[in-house]
């Protein structure tokens, strides 16, 4: 029988899992393992730091619904991928990560570019191996794809000594068959707490779906919208949900939490039942959870039985895997459909929607001479995509907008870091979205402080080919940081401000071989998109120079009450 | 003691497993008061009985029953466990005293398995309440060292009742 190398099985394992591209960034405990990719028909895309190889496995993943796969070596090389195992443990976002180990011999004797990756990433990841039984790699990969992708998903990570790399062994088809005894998701929920949930959604009065990215993760968009529909349920999506239901819905409130809008966090806040579906109760959402939605009722669907009652009670607890539940509750209410129809709750409609039209979300005013203002920047890009595109935002001030102002009908439109709020994962997580949905038009919306932090990525982008495009929305300032100075540190702008005019963002465009354009006046912005939107051969950045004093509303300040929505400058004096 | 919560988890006898529990633990905030382990009755299982410090036991269980190694997770707190722990204990026992410390110790079933000069070592197994007991007991003739094993533990089985003083 035919023996190959460790190396060559691992990159044959990936092939049989189906991967097509992956990220990375070699070194010379993972070089054995870069040999045989050069022969393979996956392609590799060479991140110019391993932090931008994990978020573009990560917009890869999410762009797609399939495993995001990232590569790097050992020492400094895990290290530097650890921000973004951190960001997709937080957001549930399946990836597999590779890293070089120095040789099991030298394992613990500090040797050069050791480091004990297995122990760093065991709190970032769902789970890792350090392989050290050579002949397991085949069944190794594939139980790590099934990890990733199945239950929650999250990220999972093999450490891969160089001297196993080098060792022969007979290949084998993984069996397909997974040998994990402790791990068995529970997908189907308990048919009678479904029965039960059934009769709380009836007798409810007040209730409010509160969909989160479990919904987009299991694929249940399109279950989510037959049962709110039929069922006449209001439904609020969180920061990861956006697009789970359409933005143009009438039963839609928008998107709750600090930067929510006020309808969907008041009627959170006055409901008598939260339907929760893959959404984990987060602080970002309720604010204090004391005072959080305090006269609701609780049904919370979860595929992780970990999230049920770890920050709210729940009065009934279903585990499972939000499409299938979400089948399971159509199912339910159909058949006592007729006898026991859900209740019109005409004046708790009335009432959301009224709050809808009331609080609408952009306040802001775009004047003709004025300064530019980033939500019109935003609304702009909008208009000339006509919403046709995939949005990936950094964190801060732009990313609020972009959740807020952007209407989201599909699912895996809208990519950004929730859980984590990883500054600098719009513009590699934009690369990988675009490697995985070429045909789309991949948008990152921006901040200067983000784009500085992996901007080198458009070099990676230029070189590779990968024509996505960027909106910085250039407050000169880490916007948001500034935000919160101006309102809870007297303005005391400490360590907020980035230089004006430096870097020039054009000339940095060009240099890094994208095209380059600026917008500073409110009627150079929609042609400047058209130009960029007209790009397709190369990546393009286009640099909005924005009024630094914009701030986000509403807001409900970190640990307040939901009760008190500061709904505009306004509101402050 | 009222946040004290007794727990065993079954696992996968396989390297780290340890050190992930004891991550996911130190992760999230839970405090381990003590910790045994040692092989289950099958040959690739283990088993662990944790005393864990913690405000909500059920998240607790929840966060050890997603670790990918675990297989079973059983709260014991409030039930009728059998709970063992060893304990070693080094007394003074000058002359004088001796018989007096080995009258004390007898009526625990203390084994002396060690006499020095002037002190008597006693191991004594039982349940935490009798070493604690034990130990209060020894405490006025003056506690040379101590070291106590973690505590381990089995649910009972339900129809073995009144068989009880077995245990
Ligand atoms: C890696 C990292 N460091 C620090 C922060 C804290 N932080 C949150 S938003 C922000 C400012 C972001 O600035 P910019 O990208 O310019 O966005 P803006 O708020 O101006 O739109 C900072 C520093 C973070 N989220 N991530
Ligand atoms: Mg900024």
């Amino acid at each position: 029988m035919e023996r190959i190398s460790i190396s060559q099985a691992l990159i044959k394992a990936l092939e049989f899992e189906g991967v097509d591209v992956m990220f990375g960034h070699p070194g010379g405990a993972i070089l054995p393992a870069y040999d045989p990719l050069y022969d393979s028909n996956i392609r590799h895309i060479l991140a110019r730091h391993e932090q931008g190889a994990g978020h573009m496995a990560e917009g890869y993943a999410q762009a797609t619904g399939r495993v995001g796969v990232c590569m790097a070596t050992s020492g400094p090389g895990a290290t530097n991928l650890i921000t973004s195992l951190a960001n997709a443990y937080m957001d549930s976002i399946p990836i597999v990560a590779i890293t070089g180990q120095v040789p099991t011999t030298a394992i613990g004797n500090d040797a050069f570019q050791e480091a004990h990756t297995w122990g760093i990433t065991m709190p970032t990841t769902k789970h890792n191996y350090l392989v050290t039984n050579a002949a397991e790699i085949p069944d190794v990969v594939h139980e790590a794809f099934h990890l990733a992708s199945t239950g929650r998903p999250g990220p999972v990570l093999i450490d891969l000594p160089k001297d196993i790399l080098n060792t022969e062994v007979v290949w084998h088809d993984p069996t397909g068959v997974v040998d994990l005894p402790g791990y068995k998701p529970t997908t189907q929920g308990h048919p009678l707490q479904v029965k039960t949930a059934i009769e709380l959604i009836q007798q409810s009065e007040r209730p409010v779906l509160y969909a989160g990215g479990g919904i987009i993760a299991s694929g249940a968009h399109a279950e989510l919208l037959k049962f709110a529909e039929l069922a006449n349920l209001p439904v609020v999506t969180t920061l990861m949900a956006r697009g789970a239901f359409p933005d143009t819905h009438p039963l839609h409130l928008g998107m709750p939490g600090m930067h929510g809008f006020y309808s969907a966090i008041t009627a959170m806040q006055k409901s008598d039942l939260l339907i929760a579906i893959g959404a984990r109760f987060d602080d970002r959402v309720t604010g204090d959870p004391s005072h959080f939605a305090t006269g609701a009722k609780v049904i919370h669907v979860d595929i992780d039985p970990a999230e049920i009652g770890k920050i709210r009670k729940a009065d009934v607890p279903i585990v499972g895997d939000a499409r299938t539940v979400l089948g399971q509750l159509l199912a339910r209410l159909t058949k006592v459909l007729g006898s026991d129809d859900p209740p019109a709750r005409s004046g708790w409609m009335e009432t959301v929607s009224g709050w809808k039209s009331a609080h609408p979300i952009s306040s802001y005013e775009q004047e003709p001479g004025g300064l530019l203002k980033p939500q019109y920047v935003i609304e702009e890009l909008f208009k000339t995509t006509g919403g046709d595109a995939i949005v990936v935002a950094g964190v801060g001030q732009h990313q609020m907008w972009a959740a807020q102002l952007w209407k989201y009908t599909k699912p895996r439109t809208w990519i950004n870091s929730g859980g984590a709020g990883t500054m600098g994962f719009a513009v590699p997580a934009a690369i990988g979205a675009k490697m995985g949905m070429p045909d789309e038009n991949v948008w990152a919306i921006d901040g200067d402080g983000c784009f500085q932090m992996t901007m080198q990525e458009m070099i990676c982008a230029a070189t590779e080919g990968i024509p996505v495009k960027v909106l910085i929305i250039n407050n000169h300032n880490l916007g948001m940081v500034r935000q919160w100075q101006r309102l809870f540190y007297n303005e005391r702008f400490s360590a907020s401000e980035l230089t004006d005019h430096t870097p020039d963002y054009v000339k940095l465009a060009e240099a890094m071989g994208c095209a380059g354009f600026r917008a500073e006046t409110a009627d150079e912005v929609a042609p400047v998109l058209e130009k960029a939107n007209s790009i397709n051969d190369r990546p393009v950045i286009v640099e909005a120079r924005v009024d630094p004093d914009e701030m986000v509303f509403p807001m409900v300040p970190a640990g307040g009450s939901n009760d008190v929505v500061i709904l505009s400058k306004e509101d402050l004096e | 003691m009222s946040n004290h919560h007794l727990i065993t988890v079954l696992v996968e006898d396989k390297p780290g497993v340890l050190a992930r529990v004891a991550t996911m633990f130190a992760r999230r905030g839970f405090n381990i008061h003590s910790l045994a382990v040692g092989p289950a009755e099958e040959p690739n299982l283990s088993r662990m009985t944790i005393v864990v410090e913690a405000p909500d036991v059920e998240q607790v269980t929840k966060q050890l029953q997603k670790l990918i190694n675990t297989l079973k997770v059983v709260e014991l707190s409030g039930t009728d466990a059998i709970e063992r722990e060893v304990m070693l204990i080094r007394v003074n026992a000058e002359v004088e005293k001796r018989s007096s410390v080995l009258d004390a110790a007898a009526v625990f079933k203390a084994k002396p398995v060690d006499v020095g000069a002037t002190t008597i070592t006693f191991e004594v197994v039982g349940d935490p309440q009798k070493l604690a007991d034990f130990l209060e007991l020894m405490r006025p003739y003056g506690v040379v060292s101590l070291v106590k094993s973690g505590r381990i533990a089995l649910a009972r089985e339900p129809k073995a009742r009144n068989l009880r003083a077995i245990g």
